[in-house]
């Protein structure tokens, strides 16, 4: 059984100034067995401390952790198992390797620690070195490898000893970009070999989607959504998560008997309906930048300005003018407008959300810094 | 200062023309002074050791090495330093890990006493230990038998015993600060990875923790045992009256019987070429030690490393700790301070004993003491203005200039490290007594000198330091903006590196104040320096002036570090 539920679990810090700070609030949540399963969020979200709370290195404030039909962390019985009974395997963002033992002896450390013979560490240290395509370097220490390959011998220290949970905490995010891209697969196609349940924390929504089978996007300490990564994309439940999980654009606006129309002054209605229960003042109209059309001609779209043209690699990247406000806009290389032109846009998958408070943006930007 | 230092470069940079550039004349004054100050005086002990005239001369050498009493402080020197070392290491790590790793509260007291043995010279701990554990006069040994009835002592300090105990209690926060240092840079995800893999506790600080600080260990435990083999003061006042000698006071007691005559000195060099090669061997042996371990450990989130819970230890374990820095650190003080105001030593511990005379006559009527101070002040402020700004030139042309003969630069600044006060002062006296023409032996410039080669390391170390950090575009940027060499250097460079300049002139100012190494052979009747002073009142039997000069000392020394603590703080935002 590698199934992991938090109940209730919280976690209050007292920072050095004496304010508390809840870092996770109240979380309740299962992880299933087999399942890649992510935390994502922006720093200082609670994210890592979730993740250290069932690694076992933070006690709870309050709540229950089980591994399985095994408890590990339950406050109120005072019970608490230390990480290293606990069975896990975890890999950290700073790699954590041992820099005073060479790459063989690094991953044949869980392994001795078990009093294993000889002969059978010797098998399983292989075994993991080529899982991970490190045969060649035993030998080797770590401060003579790249980051890649340091990266790597923490997975196979991890997987040696066949642990059916594996911890991951931002484990890419001190490698350069194509690495990163390669060492998901690898993950990924460990993950289907030894077939354990990975808990994956990060705060790259790309990161996060391309390998979770459900994320969880968490703010302020709180969980905002649970899911699966295109349920998420598409239905992200407010401002927060629409923003997070992609490329946005939020045009300030005021609804006005049910039609809305743009902040600063135009006339025009915006071709948009108010989703049901929603009364009328102001909010946010939502739209993903390759989710909006340009065209010269009307036909029903909403009258706009080209502002400034960049040709990128990937889209032409318009800034567009609509009143006082400014969006993004990315069309294919194809559509090439002149710069200053009027224009119409079409907003094709248009979302409204509610304006989020002052105070919230400032406690995200306080978080961070702790 | 500023106008001093502007001047001089401008003169260095008018001097030439294109080729001859600041830069250059930079190299080749800081060459000429390291030169004159730090390798003439070790050449000098070489030749006047090897040498008789023009002649190759091997027989003193040989001589004075052999003789069983030069044999006995040798074997001395070794013992104690070993001893102290071992011990030393011990305390330290016991300290660095309660500190650095367990969960045991007060950390901030305790960590403030700490820093009090490395205030105050080591001498002060031998003379309050003597204070109390002299065997017949000290006040616990009298306490003792005044108990038990009986004639023994219960300790005697003036052994080897006693010798490594007040040395430990003064070096061994070289190795707790260094591997405090280390467990915090220490990223902590190292020890957790192996909590995770299955390790309890006990096997993590075996088989990570310990080995990765293994190079902090090796260096603080090397400190000590260099500091030991050379240090003068403690065996000097403990160990003269029952004829224990080591190197450094061996050396002292040759010279100063000699009166001066030559063949004296030249003893004294040959033992100290038998020093400087002790400690050159322990020098090697860490370059050894250090070469395995030569890995970094400061990366990752600054994340809280986990405490290790002590439960039922931590009442025992902190009531230890803090009685045992009790007696090491507050006790000898309380003892020189209560002493200092005693109407006459051996006097029971009372109210009606004490009086202010012994400041009295220190401050208003003794001459040898009231001149003892001005030269002090005046030596350790000269001493680490000058060495301060030398340390500065000698660290831009290393790390910014990058001559061709950096390398040699950079070992001859940084040679006083290795060579002890009392070697050096041999060979200043060697060099600046008539050798070359000029003489200024029994002259207050001779200790300037020779305080200046023994602390430009420390200068050069702290000013490195502080000009690493400014990266050399900050200069360019100022080229670029048409500032002149000589105008990028002082309006952008020199205030960058002001607050490590000023941190780096207390590091020469503090331990200047309370030097007696070096001067204590240097010194002339009218230059005594306060150290000096309190070696020479506290030897001839005056215990209770000499107590009452040591607390001046201290107060100087305390407003010091107040002083410096204060300034640091100021400028952290730089």
């Amino acid at each position: 059984m590698s199934q992991i539920t938090l109940k209730n679990v919280t976690k209050e810090f007292v920072t050095r100034g004496g304010h508390r700070v809840v870092a996770v609030d109240n979380f309740n949540l299962t992880i299933k067995e087999g399942e890649c399963f992510s935390f994502l969020g922006p720093s200082g979200c609670g994210k890592t401390t979730t993740l250290r709370m069932i690694a076992g290195f933070e006690d709870l404030s309050e709540g229950e952790i089980w591994l399985g039909d095994k408890p590990v962390s339950i406050k109120s019985k005072n019970l608490y198992v230390p990480p290293e009974e606990r069975g896990l395997g975890m890999v950290f963002q700073s790699f954590a390797v041992w820099p005073h033992l060479n790459v063989f002896e690094n991953v044949a450390f869980p392994l001795r620690v078990m009093k294993l013979p000889k002969h059978e560490i010797r098998e399983r240290v292989l075994s993991a070195l080529s899982h991970t395509d490190l045969l060649s370097s035993q030998r080797v220490y770590p401060s003579d490898l790249s980051g890649g390959q340091q990266q790597r011998i923490a997975l196979a220290r991890s997987i040696v000893t066949n642990p059916r949970v594996m911890l991951l905490d931002e484990p890419l995010s001190n490698l350069d970009p194509k690495l990163r891209e390669s060492m998901r697969f690898e993950i990924k196609a460990l993950q289907k070999k030894f077939n354990f349940t990975i808990i994956f924390v990060t705060h790259d929504q790309s990161e996060a989607m391309a390998l979770s089978d459900r994320m969880l996007v968490m703010d302020l300490g709180k969980i905002v959504q649970v899911g699966a990564p295109d349920e998420l994309y598409q239905n992200p439940t407010n401002k927060f998560v629409y923003g997070f999980l992609g490329l946005s654009n939020f045009l300030k606006v005021e609804a006005v008997k049910g039609n809305v129309f743009p902040k600063g002054g135009a006339v025009m209605p915006i071709p948009f309906k108010l989703p049901k229960g929603v009364a009328d003042g102001d909010g946010l109209l939502a739209s993903r930048p390759n989710e909006i059309d340009i065209s010269m001609d009307a036909d029903g779209g909403y009258p706009a300005k080209i502002e400034k043209r960049l040709y990128m690699t990937f889209c032409i990247e318009y800034h567009i003018r609509i009143g006082k406000q400014s969006i993004r806009i990315h069309t294919s290389h194809a559509n090439v407008f002149p710069e200053g032109s009027d224009c119409f846009i079409h907003f094709k998958n248009p979302r409204w959300y509610a304006k989020e408070s002052q105070e919230i943006e400032l406690e995200r930007t306080e978080r961070q810094v702790l | 200062m500023k106008y001093f230092l502007t001047h001089m470069f401008q003169r260095k940079s008018a001097m030439g023309d294109r080729r001859f550039g600041l830069d250059q004349g930079l190299f080749i004054l800081s060459l000429l002074i390291l030169v004159v100050t730090v390798l003439f005086p070790i050449l000098m002990i070489v030749i006047r050791t090897f040498f008789k005239g023009t002649q190759l001369d091997w027989r003193l050498f040989t001589q004075v090495v052999l003789a069983p009493e030069n044999l006995s402080a040798i074997i001395n020197t070794v013992r104690i330093a070993f001893m102290v070392t071992v011990f030393g290491t011990l305390l330290g790590l016991f300290y660095a890990w309660l500190i650095g790793r367990s969960d045991i509260p007060l950390k901030g007291v305790m960590k403030a006493l700490f820093t009090i043995p490395y205030m105050f010279p080591p001498f002060f701990g031998a003379m309050a230990w003597s204070l109390m554990l002299a065997p017949r006069s000290g006040y616990v040994n009298k306490l003792f038998m005044q108990l038990t009835g009986g004639t023994s002592p219960l300790l005697n300090i003036n052994t080897i015993g006693g010798i490594v105990f007040v040395e430990t209690c003064y070096y061994f926060p070289f190795v707790f600060l260094q591997v405090v240092s280390a467990l915090e840079r220490m990223d902590p995800t190292l020890e957790e990875s192996a909590r995770i893999a299955g390790a309890g506790q006990w096997y993590v600080i075996r088989k990570i923790t310990l080995p990765l600080v293994l190079p902090a260990i090796a260096a603080g435990a090397m400190l000590i045992l260099i500091s030991s083999l050379s240090h003068f003061g403690v065996p000097a006042i403990l160990g003269f009256s029952n004829n224990i000698f080591t190197l450094p006071t061996k050396i002292y007691q040759l010279i100063n019987r000699s009166a001066g005559s030559f063949q004296g000195i030249r003893e004294g060099a040959s033992l100290s070429i038998l020093l400087v090669i002790v400690v050159v061997a322990a020098l090697y042996l860490q370059r050894l030690v250090l070469k395995t371990g030569h890995y970094d450990i400061i990366k990752g989130k600054s994340m809280r490393p986990m405490l290790i819970k002590l439960r039922g230890a931590k009442i025992p374990l902190l009531s230890i700790s803090l009685v045992s820095l009790f007696v090491i650190v507050v006790v000898p003080l309380f003892m020189i301070l209560i002493v200092g105001f005693l109407k006459a030593y051996g006097l029971p511990l009372k109210l009606e004993n004490l009086t202010m005379r012994n400041y009295q006559y220190i401050l208003g009527q003794s001459k040898m003491v009231q001149d003892s101070i001005v030269n002090s002040l005046f030596l350790s402020v000269s001493s680490g203005v000058i060495t301060m700004f030398l340390g500065v030139m000698i660290a831009y042309v290393v790390i910014k200039v990058k001559p061709k003969g950096k390398g040699f630069l950079e070992i001859l600044s940084l040679l006083p490290y290795s060579i002890p006060g009392i070697v050096l002062a041999i060979g200043v006296i060697l060099v600046w007594s008539g050798a070359f023409g000029v003489n200024l032996y029994n002259t207050i410039w001779i200790i300037l000198i020779a305080y200046i080669a023994r602390y430009v390391s420390f200068a050069m170390k702290s000013a490195s330091a502080s000009l690493e950090q400014v990266h050399y575009s900050l200069e360019e940027a100022a080229r670029s903006c048409g500032a002149t060499h000589l105008e990028s250097l002082r309006d952008i460079t020199l205030p960058l590196i002001r607050p490590g300049m000023v941190a780096g002139f207390f590091l020469i100012f503090l331990p200047a104040m309370r030097e007696l190494t070096t001067s204590v052979l240097l010194y002339g009747p009218f230059t005594r320096t306060l150290g000096v002073a309190i070696y020479a009142i506290n030897s001839e039997g005056n215990t209770v002036q000499a107590s009452a000069l040591a607390t001046v000392a201290i107060g100087i020394i305390v407003a010091g570090n107040l002083a410096l603590r204060f300034i640091t703080k100021e400028r952290k935002g730089l």
